[in-house]
């Protein structure tokens, strides 16, 4: 089976990229969780705040890399022309990696404070902000390689098919774009500086990234289930109305005791308390058109995962999001455990996930064949169920700590100093080590599924 | 879905509810910034306090706190450490200039920043400004 566009294939730079920088984020979660346990580990080379900053902004520019060779794929193939320009994307590729190369290398190798200074912080200050702690000119640069492949995913698009998945998709991209400028405004005022770093942390992972989600998921969907493309596009809409009706507000749930006004107290509950409907709505749809499936794909690897990303999303992001959303509740959870345990399953189920979904449907064609052998696809699979019970279990650990830290630290009524609870919550965070072992080795037979091949014969199954 | 929900009936909800909410979400936006003087604690932002954010971030302190329950929870919540450590900033500077440059053994350690008297100066300022912002009760408590 070929490429239905030569260009589509470029796609498959970006998803090693991916797959590597996606290995880099998980070493570095490994040494954060055993710091947690193992105070001193790697001190002071390589601090928890440093290690930190790696295993986030890896996870965030490996995402962009699965998003960005996502889109080269599926654009071409709704457009129903080849991409704009291809040499464009791979020379964005490659600013991009080095780009990335050098940030990362930079927080592991200068002090941050002297990185800083290099770069010139003081004429545009914008370091020192959770996720967004690359230097002032690496944004810069991030502007740019965004802005270039818009320009060559939006030509493909406005020149070719507009289909449902893509304008959902592009709507998604742009925002993505738009809502990262909000990382240059860095006020003087905490409060003001607060609000407006939740314009591009919220809205991008409840708000525009769920369109892009959505959209992938959607294509994955229609190429392996068969099912007319109508019924699609409509659950496809309703789901991202529903994202962005109730996520839009839902930012508010931010807004509960950062300095803002205490209307946010309702608002943000309430509206972020619809953000799991899309969610769910997410898992109803996948499932009911792979029940209504009109073929029988022979890449049931893809469809696992697509199942997956429906499922682990609404755990993570529904679920988990909803059980600390509620202010009364936050009061207490706030800037605790629980927020780790939602961050970790709601970036996996939904983000993670939905990359690999789309990686395991696509890098296969791109290897000219319809499906890996089903040797493969078995690896894979095993490969799916260890990292996905592993993320569930680092879930439920850090949910056990963060009960516990909210009961130690805040409820009882003798409320205990932050570090002498931290002490008490080690067996919790020992198991979570143990589960991000787990997680380590699905990983590690992910990327063996990769170099599986068939037996003699069994490539003829799958190939048509 | 029923064939009576058609498609363009759900186009126009994406479209009609996102663009609605989005307007809304920028009116409560004005709102709050019209707002947030009688909270943010806005009159203490002197200069030193300013050049103490300044400290904080390139130093990423948000790497290991959390400040008004924003960060990594690798470390203690700063939002009210000013009123924790008896209201002197004496006392905040004291702790983050006696840290170890090797750490302390087994145990999570704060690294020793080498910051000159008027970083901490700004940093501890800093704290004791924000410890000021208006959020709604929170923390709970003392230990934050």
């Amino acid at each position: 089976m070929n490429l239905k566009y030569e260009s589509q294939s470029v796609a498959k730079l970006y998803f090693m990229a991916a797959i590597g920088l996606f290995v880099g984020q998980i070493l570095f979660g490994v040494i954060l969780g055993l710091q947690y346990v193992w105070g001193d580990f790697l001190f002071p080379a390589i601090p928890f705040n440093v290690a930190r900053m790696v295993h986030t902004n890896l996870l965030i520019v490996w995402l962009l890399f699965g998003f960005m060779g996502a889109s080269y794929y599926l654009v071409p193939e709704e457009s129903q022309r080849e991409l704009y320009s291809v040499k464009l994307a791979k020379i964005l590729f490659w600013i991009f990696l080095v780009a990335g190369a050098v940030i990362v290398a930079s927080y592991l190798l200068v002090p941050y404070a002297k990185l800083a200074e290099i770069t010139g912080n003081d004429i545009l200050p914008t370091m020192g902000r959770e996720f967004l702690e690359q230097p002032t000119i690496g944004k810069i640069g991030i502007v740019i390689v965004v802005l270039g492949f818009l320009l060559n995913v939006g030509m493909t698009i406005l020149s070719g098919r507009k289909t449902v998945i893509n304008m959902i998709l592009l709507t998604g991209l742009v925002g993505l774009a738009v809502f990262f400028l909000f990382a240059f405004y860095v006020p003087d005022n905490l409060v003001l500086d607060k609000y407006f770093w939740w314009f591009v942390v919220h809205l991008w992972v409840e708000g525009v990234w769920e369109l892009i989600l959505a959209s992938l998921l959607a294509f994955v969907l229609i190429k392996v289930t068969g099912v007319d493309r109508e019924l699609i596009e409509k659950w496809l809409y309703i789901i991202v109305a529903m994202a962005l009706i109730s996520g839009l507000l839902g930012t508010g749930h931010h807004f509960f005791y950062i300095g803002t006004p205490s209307y946010w107290l309702w608002i943000g509950s309430v509206f972020s308390a619809l953000e799991p409907i899309p969610f769910f709505m997410l898992t109803l749809f996948a499932f009911n058109v792979v029940n209504k499936r009109r073929r029988d794909h022979p890449n049931k690897a893809a469809t696992l995962w697509a199942l997956g990303t429906a499922v682990m999303s609404f755990l993570g992001a529904g679920v988990w999001g909803f059980l600390h959303t509620l202010a009364p509740v936050n009061y207490y959870t706030h800037g605790t455990q629980i927020t780790a345990a939602h961050g970790h399953m709601a970036f996996y189920g939904a983000y993670v996930m939905v990359v690999l979904t789309i990686i395991s449907y696509a890098m296969p064609i791109m290897r000219g064949r319809k499906a890996n052998p089903m040797r493969a696809q078995v690896v894979e699979m095993w490969s799916f169920w260890l990292m996905t019970v592993g993320m569930v279990f680092i879930t439920l650990f850090l949910t056990g700590a963060g009960i516990l830290q909210v009961y130690l630290q805040r409820l009882t009524d003798t409320p205990l100093p932050f570090m002498a609870v931290q002490e008490k919550l080690a067996v919790f965070y020992w198991m979570r080590e143990v589960a991000g072992l787990v997680f380590l080795i699905g990983l590690i037979i992910y990327i063996i599924s990769f170099f599986v091949n068939g037996k003699e014969g069994d490539e003829v199954a799958v190939t048509d | 879905m029923k064939e009576t929900f058609t498609k363009g009936m759900a186009r126009n909800i994406y479209y009609g509810g996102s663009v609605f909410f989005f307007l809304l979400f920028i009116g409560l936006t004005v709102d709050t910034v019209q707002k947030l003087p009688k909270t943010d604690n806005r009159e203490a932002i002197t200069d030193v306090v300013a050049f103490g954010k300044k400290i904080w971030e390139d130093n990423d302190c948000v790497g290991c706190h959390t400040l008004l329950g924003e960060g990594a929870y690798f470390a203690p919540e700063l939002g009210n450490v000013y009123e924790r450590y008896g209201k002197s900033t004496e006392a905040i500077k004291a702790f983050i200039k006696s840290r170890p440059v090797e750490g302390i053994k087994g145990r999570r350690s704060m690294p020793q920043f080498n910051l000159t008297e008027e970083e901490l100066e700004g940093l501890a300022q800093f704290l004791k400004y924000a410890n000021g912002i208006k959020a709604n009760d929170w923390p709970p408590n003392i230990q934050g």
